[in-house]
């Protein structure tokens, strides 16, 4: 086992599951790149079938609004089970995921979806994106790790998830004829964290006007029941006439639309500021201005192909200091703990996958449950507090109080952290009043909370 | 309601647990003019200020507002303040304290920011600058050391991780209520030794572990027990976390300053009027209110001033969904049994469309920085040379707002 292999494992990996440090040590660069060169597995629902595509879930909650409306007035039953519907939906989506990060053999892939799917975040604070949040990552994010920046952006403007979240679909074009004929007009949601956050960033150039442009653009890309896909393009509600979109110019159609959402992806200050989160995510908190370069280049380079973007930031030299880069946040941190006691075991593996969901939750993180589209903090700061680090000791104490008696933690540890386990946790382990304790105290030592 | 369950130091024998975890027992004596407190309350996601603080007397206000505007009469009436300005109905709380003159509301005010983006906003709200990222630190945690509260953890944030308003160079407390039960001190002893080497993860565990200690006594209350959580949506619910921050700075040697954080306030669809989304949810920032109210006491609220900003204010006109996009100026709070309130100030130049900035915000006509520095100089005894200095650079055309502090 090599320092470079326990890194790869644990730094862009989700932690060690058992013999993964042996594996990943012959060729760390190697075993990690080999992971990344198709699209993401997909989770699979509690009875192992795959998840419904957008366009049924679309079509469900068409029929499911039309069922509220039949009901008598006052039924709040129907309310009710319906809100249990839409929350399992998404519990069942996101019991898959966390399922998928404990046990998949490609956890680089894995980890690039977090990143991506935190980036372009949907969050079921929206309530309506219950329905569609699980299908977003499916649809819009895995397929794409492998493809291009633009691609994935694209998937991600045009997905109900998003035109829902991001409020396009109530956006109507004030001179449409939906518009002329309702009085409601434009919403700017979507439009702004399109360039804000999804490509341009903050600083990429843009001005109030764009932002009024670019959400003219989207004006009638909404939901479709009848569309595989979900997504439908609506020239009722869409803004006539030309818009100006920094410097160029598009017609009022949908081509012209996707074209629009295409220059952005090819923006010079997208590079830019894609390459500077990637980088602080997988790199170190505050990347150097090389690695940040590195990355940029070969994004504008390779027209932001995505697997040389992060095969750039494996063979990125500052990647692969032995000091921990990074903290985990609350899911990478429970998953690497499932990964490293080869859970969920047993007969009541749903039970066990539910107790890490609701573990991480109470840290302070859920997938696609962010209080705003700039989604989870990607700094190590964020995850340090007085409180958050008390939750985590807790957490490993329970863990640790729930192993068998004839558990080994200096095994688990040993092949867990291989050369990165510290002497004085070794120590510590050793001297613990019991097999539980040892672990618990591996799983608090400031080494497995970091990456 | 978990108030009792983070409280392990007092079922393992305060004795044992100072004796194992030694330092900080308990916080740096405030040093606070007459034991004073200072509590901010960051509403992220651009609360509508218009919908908090409607102009029911501006001769604009219904036909700007359109489907947004509220009725001065009849179910959901606005409560009127001053004949001109009201608070939405949902704020009833607020109400009582304006009657009894512990509110001071602000209209037309922002911070410096001029752009439309929320975290860029935020970040100048809390950083204190002049424009995004140009301070790395927070304006409070800079003014920590003016108000004699350099050593310890006089400052909370009820978070798990302090904002950046209350983050820099002097240490900070950080308290949630929490869910799972506590280790042993055996065990957190070990986990202790373990993070010598660590400065990070040493130094919040021995500051939460210090926090606890102080608060025992204070968490320990029947009444916090039977409190039900209400309904706080998705968002969470606010009580626990207002009622927890009252019953920590009404503590004898608890901390001083504190920080609260509300978000939910981005209403770009369907808001509503008097019983929608939004009023639902300045509802729920009401009952909080109250709660941290009564949690401190009538002895420590006297002494306590709260603040209460957003990061912009959002467009005065409804958007095509019901809703309100990103703006400009808003409204910000005042109150507090120290505060000499009361009244609306608002620097006002009405709703025509002449008056908006770019043709669709309330323009920002008062620096939320002079509210700030008039907070800290009458409350907290900051000097006028701190604030221009050190803790708001470049605000000399924001001077400190007076005579909002009773004296």
């Amino acid at each position: 086992m090599s320092v470079e292999g326990a890194l790869a494992v644990h730094r862009f990996g989700l932690g060690a599951r058992p013999g993964e440090i042996e594996a990943a040590s012959r060729d760390p660069k190697g075993w990690l790149v080999a992971q990344i060169g198709t699209p993401a597995e997909q989770p699979l629902a509690p009875d192992g079938t795959a998840f419904p595509g957008s366009g049924f879930l679309v079509r469900q909650e068409q029929e499911m609004i039309a069922a509220r409306r039949a009901a008598k007035a006052g039924d709040t039953e129907i309310q009710k089970s319906q809100a249990g519907g839409r929350l399992r939906i998404f519990t069942d989506e996101m019991a898959g995921r966390f399922q998928l990060g404990f046990a998949t053999q490609r956890p680089f892939a894995e980890h690039l979806v977090w990143f991506w799917s935190n980036h372009f975040t949907v969050s079921t604070t929206a309530g309506r994106t219950l329905n569609f949040a699980g299908a977003f990552e499916r649809e819009a994010i895995r397929p794409y790790i492998a493809d291009t920046f633009e691609n994935m952006l694209l998937a991600v403007a045009s997905h109900p998830a998003m035109l829902v979240y991001l409020n396009n679909v109530a956006s109507i074009g004030p001179n449409s004829r939906a518009g002329t004929r309702t009085g409601k007009g434009r919403n700017e949601n979507l439009g702004r964290e399109l360039m804000e956050l999804y490509s341009l960033g903050v600083d990429g150039g843009y001005t109030q006007t764009d932002v009024i442009a670019l959400a003219n653009i989207l004006t009638g890309w909404s939901l479709d029941p009848q569309a595989p896909s979900g997504f439908g393009f609506f020239p009722n509600r869409h803004e006539p006439g030309p818009q100006i979109l920094r410097g160029r110019r598009y017609n009022d159609d949908l081509r012209s639309g996707i074209q629009a959402v295409r220059d952005l992806a090819h923006d010079p200050h997208t590079a830019h500021h894609i390459a500077t989160k990637f980088a602080t995510y997988f790199i170190a908190d505050q990347p150097s201005p090389q690695s940040v370069a590195r990355l940029e280049n070969v994004f504008n380079k390779t027209g932001g192909n995505l697997k040389a973007l992060a095969t750039a930031a494996v063979e990125d030299p500052a990647a692969w200091t032995p000091a921990p880069a990074k903290m985990r946040s609350p899911v990478e941190y429970v998953t690497a703990a499932y990964r490293l006691l080869d859970l969920p075991r047993g007969d009541n593996a749903a039970q066990q996958i539910r107790a890490a969901m609701g573990s991480a939750r109470n840290m302070g993180e859920f997938p696609m449950t962010a209080s705003s589209p700039n989604g989870w903090p990607l700094v190590s700061d964020a995850w340090t507090g007085p409180d958050a680090v008390l939750n985590r000791i807790e957490w490993a104490k329970q863990v640790g109080a729930r192993m068998p008696p004839d558990f080994n933690a200096a095994a688990v540890a040993g092949a867990g952290m291989g050369p990165l386990l510290a002497p004085a946790t070794r120590t510590a382990m050793a001297r613990a009043e019991s097999q539980g304790d040892a672990l618990a105290l591996l799983i608090a030592s400031p080494e497995f909370q970091r990456r | 309601m978990q108030f009792d369950r983070r409280v392990f130091l007092k079922s393992a024998g305060a004795a044992g647990v100072a004796a194992a975890f030694d330092a900080k027992a308990h916080f740096a004596f405030a040093a606070t003019p007459d034991d004073r407190r200072l509590v901010v309350v960051i509403l992220r996601g651009a609360l509508d200020g218009l919908a908090a603080v409607p102009p029911h007397g501006d001769k604009d206000y219904a036909g700007v507002r359109g489907t947004l505007a509220l009725q001065t009469e009849g179910a959901g009436a606005i409560h009127d303040l001053d004949g001109f300005f009201g608070l939405n109905p949902a704020l009833t709380n607020l109400k009582a304290l304006y009657d009894s003159r512990q509110l001071v509301v602000f209209h037309n005010i922002c911070s410096p920011y001029r752009d439309r983006s929320h975290f860029d906003g935020q970040n100048v709200l809390e950083a204190g600058g002049t424009s995004p990222h140009l301070l790395q630190d927070g304006w409070l945690n800079r003014a920590l050391a003016p108000m004699g509260l350099a050593n310890g953890d006089g400052a909370l944030a009820i978070a798990q991780m302090p904002p950046l308003m209350l983050s820099g160079k002097v240490q900070t407390a950080s308290w949630m209520p929490a869910v799972l039960p506590a280790p042993d001190e055996l065990f957190l002893a070990q986990v202790r030794a373990l993070y010598a080497g660590d400065a990070v993860l040493e130094a919040s565990l021995s500051s939460v572990l210090a926090l606890q200690a102080s608060a025992q006594g204070a968490m320990d209350d029947p009444a916090a027990k039977g409190m039900q959580p209400g309904k706080g949506g998705a968002y969470g619910n606010l009580v626990p976390l207002f009622q927890g921050a009252g019953k920590l700075l009404a503590a004898p040697h608890g901390p001083r300053v504190a920080t609260l954080e509300a978000s939910g306030w981005d209403t770009h669809v369907a808001q509503g009027v008097a019983d929608g989304q939004l009023a639902r949810r300045l509802a729920a920032l009401d009952t909080a209110i109250d709660a941290l109210r009564v949690a401190m006491g009538t002895d420590a609220w006297n002494k306590t001033a709260v603040v209460m900003a957003t990061e912009f204010g959002r467009t005065v006109r409804p958007n095509g969904s019901g809703g309100t996009d990103h703006g400009t100026g808003g409204a910000a709070f005042l109150f507090g049994g120290a505060v000499a309130g009361g009244s609306v100030k608002a620097e006002w130049t009405g709703l025509g469309q002449g008056a908006l900035k770019d043709g669709r915000d309330q323009p920002a006509r008062t620096d939320l920085r002079a509210l700030f520095k008039g907070v800290l100089a009458d409350q907290m005894g900051v000097s006028g040379a701190a604030l221009e200095t050190r803790i708001f650079p470049d605000s000399a055309a924001a001077p400190p707002i007076k005579g909002l502090i009773r004296v």
